[in-house]
């Protein structure tokens, strides 16, 4: 664990520089290079949706409770990445096309995702005991709903499907990419299993709590 | 007529009963969605004409908000005098409860619709008429969508605190795609030349969401019941 | 009607995060006991009574019907008679579809007859077509507790079921649980009204924030007993 961080800790150090290497795109100048990190944030940002899915399954259908750790680790997680995801997209867009917001698809999808993510965070802050059962059919809903939301949106602004938004990227500047990849790849699984394991160990300081005046 | 079948004609009955007794949800649900299309329209009708598309969009959001509110309120009739606990702790198989208040709702929107298309027919000159069967197609699965993961989020807030908030919080984004799909195929079907392949697409869509949907909801039904 | 004869009720706990609603509740009951649940408000008796009806899942500890858990869900449900304390009927339904609805959601055969006899034993027979709505609190119990008893359940849960009774009404309710415990039933009964059911119940469990203690069903009456409980505790 502390080797992951000090390599994480390291590649955030040195991204910088790797960015900075990257060559310059002919119509953007400097701020495409948001994309370095805005990319792989919106791959944990999906990364993260997947894993609280799978754990609100584990959670409802196989029976384990401690699944609820991992679900309420990523659905946060889900909400930081995707934050992050949907200010540095603007941020682009700003630059790229002029405007602050374009309803293309993945922009909007990835909204609605991170909308179903926040419902999330406001049920189990809210809704009161056995919110985590409610949650945890809350966040299979939307893993399950991911694709329709894709289609639909894909196909809501015009009926043929738009042209990619992402341009292709030649090799030098995949490498600072996928060197950034690599890097938020680390800080998620960091983040993700130091938050669950806030959870356990939440969940046995209360167990010791109830245990302590037990006859 | 085997056994689950058997008791979601129970529970349809008892839920018509319940309601025809009074007529408190339908009426008041029929008449908040009249109010929903009028307010929109006073926002959408510029120079005395409706921006494009604008009568599907109305109606669609006019079917979002009213199922909400007749979802909570269904649900609030079995948390009054914890009914629920009853449905709940009788032998019965807990997913043919899900279906049986399903239907209900469906009924229940589907009485609404019948005033609100021709209301909207009315109002934008929509060819709801000519485009009878499609629109029939399409609303129905709209709603079934809408209903299916509402009924399923209703019934697991019951218990829940701020129920009446987070019901929509929990249902909007989730049927995102059945309001697209809806608005879109709508929007398809009252243009000038109606385009029924583009009608066809969001019409396919929406029922495979509806049997994602309401299969997801089947299986997650007993474990998210149950404490 | 069915083999369940014991009820096993061993550590049972309820947390809700660090509250303790109930800790280390263990007694049993056996077919023709009154077992009853006496404490003040708070004290856990309908959470215990919920755990026991299978509707919550005790957070320790265990319950067996015989040889059934709540695992069995539809098995055990289907021997479980339970008078909530809301009632569980739907005000708008007459007495005889509130019934009839059950009966049907309990798959039984001769619904019609069985709700015919239990609006009988109500004595409301006449009053059968009104809305449940219009009812008094005492009329509404006695077709909640037949509705509790139709479908013949082995294991018999009522919270507080003596509530706003008068005197007639209580004299018939304990002259039914009578009838049901010489029918071999097992009675979880939870209340307040100690002078009422003094000499009614086999044993009695003191539960006083969540725990139990046993009542030493002698030294005094019921009511001197019990607060003596409340007061140790």
């Amino acid at each position: 664990m502390l080797v992951m961080m000090a390599l994480a800790a390291g590649m955030f150090a040195v991204a910088p520089w790797m960015i900075d290497a990257a060559p310059y795109e002919a119509t953007m100048g400097l701020v495409y290079k948001i994309y370095f990190f805005h990319m792989p944030s919106a791959w944990m940002f999906l990364t993260a949706a997947v894993v609280a899915g799978v754990a609100s399954f584990r959670l409802l259908f196989l029976k384990r409770p401690r699944a609820d750790h991992w679900v309420t680790a990523a659905a946060e997680l889900a909400v930081l990445f995707g934050a992050f995801t949907l200010v540095t997209g603007p941020l682009w867009a700003r630059k790229a096309w002029g405007v602050w917001w374009v309803w293309d698809a993945r922009l909007t999808s990835s909204l609605m995702l991170f909308m179903i993510f926040v419902a999330y965070t406001l049920l189990r802050k809210y809704g009161g005991p056995g919110s985590d059962k409610l949650g945890a059919g809350l966040a299979l809903f939307g893993m399950a709903n991911v694709p329709f939301i894709y289609v639909s949106v894909n196909y809501w602004r015009t009926f043929h499907p738009p042209t990619s938004v992402v341009p292709t990227l030649p090799v030098e500047m995949g490498i600072p990419l996928w060197y950034c990849v690599t890097a938020f790849t680390l800080l998620f699984v960091i983040l993700l299993r130091l938050r669950a394991r806030l959870e356990h160990q939440r969940a046995r300081v209360e167990a010791l709590y109830l245990a302590e005046d037990e006859a | 007529m085997n056994a689950f079948a058997r008791i979601v004609w129970f529970v349809v009955k008892k839920d018509l009963t319940v309601e025809v007794r009074s007529l408190e949800i339908l009426s008041t649900t029929m008449f908040f969605a009249v109010t929903v299309v009028l307010m929109f329209s006073f926002g959408l009708v510029v120079d005395g004409r409706p921006l494009n598309d604008v009568a599907a969009a109305i109606l669609w959001v006019a079917i979002a908000f009213s199922g909400t509110l007749a979802l909570g309120r269904t649900f609030e009739r079995e948390r009054h005098n914890d009914t629920l606990r009853a449905l709940l702790l009788a032998p019965a198989d807990r997913p043919a409860l899900y279906v049986g208040k399903l239907l209900g709702i469906l009924l229940l929107l589907g009485l609404v619709e019948l005033v609100l298309v021709p209301l909207i027919g009315l109002l934008f000159n929509a060819p709801v008429i000519q485009q009878a069967v499609p629109l029939l197609l399409l609303v129905g699965a709209g709603t079934l969508g809408f209903a299916a993961v509402g009924t399923l989020f209703a019934a697991m807030l019951v218990r829940a605190r701020s129920r009446d908030v987070l019901l929509p919080i929990m249902l909007y984004p989730m049927t995102v795609p059945v309001m697209i799909a809806g608005v879109r195929g709508t929007a398809a079907l009252f243009q000038p030349t109606p385009d029924a392949a583009v009608a066809q697409f969001w019409l396919s869509l929406l029922a495979a969401f509806d049997v994602v949907f309401v299969v997801l909801a089947l299986w997650t039904f007993e474990p998210v019941m149950t404490d | 009607m069915s083999d369940l004869s014991r009820l096993i009720v061993t550590d049972v706990a309820r947390h809700y995060g660090r509250r303790k609603a109930l800790s280390q509740i263990s007694f049993t009951c056996d077919a023709g006991e009154i077992v009853g649940l006496l404490g003040p408000n708070g004290a856990g008796k309908s959470t215990l009574l919920n755990i026991l009806a299978t509707l919550l899942a005790p957070s320790l500890g265990r319950v067996e019907y015989g040889h059934m858990t709540a695992d069995a869900g539809a098995a055990v449900r289907a021997q479980i008679g339970m008078l909530g304390h809301d009632l569980f009927l739907y005000p708008e339904l007459t007495a005889r579809e509130n019934l009839s609805f059950f009966g049907h959601l309990y798959g039984l055969r001769d619904v019609a007859e069985r709700v015919a006899s239990a609006l009988d034993r109500a004595s409301l027979a006449s009053r059968a077509d009104d809305q449940v709505g219009g009812f008094s609190r005492g009329m509404r119990q006695r077709v909640a507790l037949e509705r509790a008893l139709l479908h013949d359940p082995k294991l018999i849960l009522l919270d507080e079921p003596f509530t706003g009774l008068d005197q007639a009404s209580t004299r018939a309710l304990v002259d039914r649980l009578k009838d049901r415990q010489r029918a071999g039933c097992l009675i979880v009964l939870a209340t307040h009204d100690l002078d009422v059911v003094d000499g009614l119940l086999t044993r009695a469990l003191f539960l006083i924030n969540g725990r139990q203690s046993m009542d030493p069903q002698s030294g005094g009456s019921l009511r001197e007993r019990y607060q003596q409980a409340v007061a140790g505790a």
